[in-house]
């Protein structure tokens, strides 16, 4: 047994280890904090310009406080501004995107909870393999896809309509949240299938009383994925939605190119804020879940 | 007695690999059976079949006298208990015990005496509002095992129970299931790969290796008569001593440095040739006790493990290696020269090419 070495301070070590704030520290969070208000700078450059007046904006400095702010230019970007021929503004484009998700979200999600669960607890012959190519899918590029689908869904009837946009995000979204799902389901124990159905439970009850009630965490992030990106979405928009329902990106871009005489900075600006308020605020309140279910979904494969 | 379980020329094949091999076991009502064995043997493998939860390749199950063989589990009238415990997270102690009585939609008076019954039984009452994450593992096994109870089945399954408890618990939970069989006097499988917990609980213990049972017999005769050399080497700790020789009539010449008289040792098979002596730990005496044993030896002390109940001592007979287990009190220390003796009679003598007892 050697004697404890005496630390630099000539104290012997004992109780908690005292904390030093270290150069390297500081370093850190100073990186940290320039780092986050560089990223930070273009959404403050949005917001204040949304409240100059064109003279103010033609002045050129972007990073000054507006002198007379005003609101203006979001209440036109909501209500007023023309997308081509119409000019109500991004209100329209807001509801049809809340149409959309609030129907794709949903439906995309309990369909792939149900496959996730079918195909980690009740395999069958090639169910493997199904999975295998569903997985696959995540990776075909969306372009080659469109053309088949808009023939498929006008053979239907559904291509421009509502439900025509929710079965394409729900196709779109399969593969990423089976895979999800199947993960998540993998990663609990085989046992508790097997004890229900010890005590008789079928498939459904199963899926119900034992398997749903654990996989809230999971859903709660599936939710945020599907949130943020069908909101996101611009193509499948464009392309499936048709004219009544434009989502608001598709309508934001509209708003942005039509130009009648000068550039409206203004509201622009107040318009692409308005439009990425929605997947903003989805991330800061879900923050935790979001990185909670990346790991989950990225260990277990 | 009447048989609860019979199995007959079951298989189960993954693809090429055989894990169960038309195997064959009865299983009298009220007995309690022990699968035991090293991991991969398929001892769970049959308890999963027998349970239905592994659809068979080939033979029959059947359970009270009937077929169950292509049933669903909740048919067969069994109950399971599982290494991981298996409760359900999001229910109470009660729900869990419950389920499967809600399940089968029994009325809600029958459901509740039910619950009360197992849970006075297990002695779980006051938890029966909890959920199982405020459980210790022994009360969350408690809880497992009340499930399987409160369906009220003829045959109860336990996969590896205790194996996932600390040693303390496990003993007093060992006690506990030999306890509860007293009382319930059911028919129990339980699956294990701890030779204390087979040794202590069962009425016969099937020894399973690849997915055949080597040897199944009541836990006196599988200490004390195993057929085989894997049977030999797998019960007992520390584990049996085998003795290399060449056996000629009743004499096992060992390497020519040593001749053994098999005296007293009943002969089921004699077959000349290469054969190995069995003999355990606890059957070689040590000082003025080898005096009176037919066959004596002297040899020398290499390593002693004192156990505190007892002392392991290690040594060499003709090259090669020996253990005996001598009383606590006797003085034993590497490099001392010690009498040792044994009586082949209580011994076993296994043929090395069949590695069947002879």
């Amino acid at each position: 047994m050697t004697a404890l070495a005496p630390t630099s301070i000539g104290v012997e070590p004992s109780g908690p280890r005292p904390r030093h704030i270290t150069a390297g520290r500081i370093g850190i969070y100073a990186f940290l904090i320039i780092a986050a208000l560089f990223f930070l700078l273009p959404l403050w450059v949005m917001v204040i310009t949304s409240m100059k007046s064109m003279s103010e904006i033609r002045a050129g400095n972007i990073f000054a406080l507006p002198m007379q702010p005003t609101l203006d230019y979001w209440v036109k970007a909501w209500s007023s501004a023309c997308t081509g021929v119409s000019c109500n503004g991004l209100a329209p484009g807001f509801f049809n995107s809340l149409k959309i998700t609030a129907l794709s979200v949903p439906v995309s999600i309990v369909i792939a909870m149900i496959n996730g669960y079918a195909l980690s607890f009740w395999r069958f012959r090639g169910s493997e393999l199904l999975f295998g190519i569903l997985v696959f899918g995540a990776f075909v590029p969306f372009q080659v896809l469109i053309y088949p689908i808009i023939f498929a869904l006008s053979r239907v009837g559904l291509f421009g309509t509502l439900p025509g946009i929710v079965i394409v995000h729900t196709i779109f979204g399969m593969p990423i949240l089976t895979l999800l799902f199947r993960n998540f389901f993998a990663s609990l124990p085989s046992e508790l299938f097997k004890a229900a159905r010890v005590d008789g439970a079928g498939f459904w009850r199963i899926f119900f009383w034992v398997m749903l009630p654990m996989s809230v965490p999971i859903a709660i992030v599936a939710v945020i994925l599907q949130v943020t990106g069908i909101w996101n979405d611009f193509l499948f928009g464009l392309v499936f939605a048709g004219r009544e329902n434009l989502p608001m990106t598709v309508q934001l871009n509209n708003i942005v190119r039509t130009s009648t005489g000068t550039v409206e900075y203004g509201t622009n600006m107040a318009a692409t804020v308005l439009t990425g308020a929605v997947p903003l605020i989805v991330y800061f309140v879900s923050g935790k879940w979001f990185v909670r279910g990346i790991a989950a979904g990225a260990v277990k494969g | 007695m009447a048989t609860s379980v019979e199995i007959k020329d079951l298989s189960l094949n993954y693809g090429s690999v055989k894990v169960l091999d038309r195997l064959n076991l009865d299983i009298a009502e009220g007995e309690f059976i022990v699968l035991l064995g090293p991991s991969g043997c398929g001892k769970s493998t049959l308890l999963n079949c027998i349970a239905g939860l592994l659809d068979v390749s080939d033979g029959q199950i059947h359970i009270s006298g009937k077929n169950v063989t292509w049933e669903e589990p909740k048919d067969r009238g069994i109950g399971m208990v599982f290494q991981s415990y298996a409760l359900y997270p999001q229910m109470t102690v009660e729900k869990n015990l419950s389920f499967g009585l809600r399940v089968a939609r029994m009325p809600k008076a029958e459901i509740d005496s039910r619950v009360k019954r197992a849970s006075e039984i297990l002695q779980i009452e006051p938890l029966l509002n909890r959920k199982p994450v405020e459980l210790s593992g022994g009360q969350r096994q408690r809880v497992a095992i009340g499930r399987a109870l409160v369906r009220d089945v003829d045959v109860f399954l336990f996969d590896e129970p205790l194996s996932n408890l600390d040693a303390k618990l496990r003993n007093d939970l060992r006690v506990e299931i030999k306890r509860l069989h007293a009382r319930l006097k059911n028919t129990m499988i339980y699956v294990t790969h701890d030779q204390i917990e087979a040794m202590t609980l069962a009425d016969r213990i099937a020894i399973m290796k690849n997915g055949v049972i080597q040897q199944l017999a009541d836990p006196h005769t599988i200490y004390n008569k195993p057929v085989n050399l894997f049977v030999a080497g797998f019960i007992g700790s520390p584990s049996m001593n085998f003795i290399k020789g060449d056996l000629q009539g009743a004499t096992l010449s060992v390497d020519g440095q040593a001749n053994i008289p098999l005296a007293n040792y009943q002969f089921a098979n004699q077959t000349n040739g290469a054969s190995i002596l069995g003999i355990r730990p606890e059957h070689i005496l040590v000082g003025e006790d080898a005096r009176k044993m037919p066959v004596q030896l002297e040899s020398e002390i290499e390593i002693v493990e004192p156990m505190g109940a007892d002392t392991v001592a290690w040594t060499k007979i003709a090259g090669q290696s020996l253990t005996f287990r001598a009383a606590a009190e006797v003085h034993l220390e590497p490099g001392q020269k010690v009498l040792i003796g044994f009586d082949p009679g209580r011994g076993s003598v296994f043929n090395v090419e069949s590695g069947n007892r002879i």
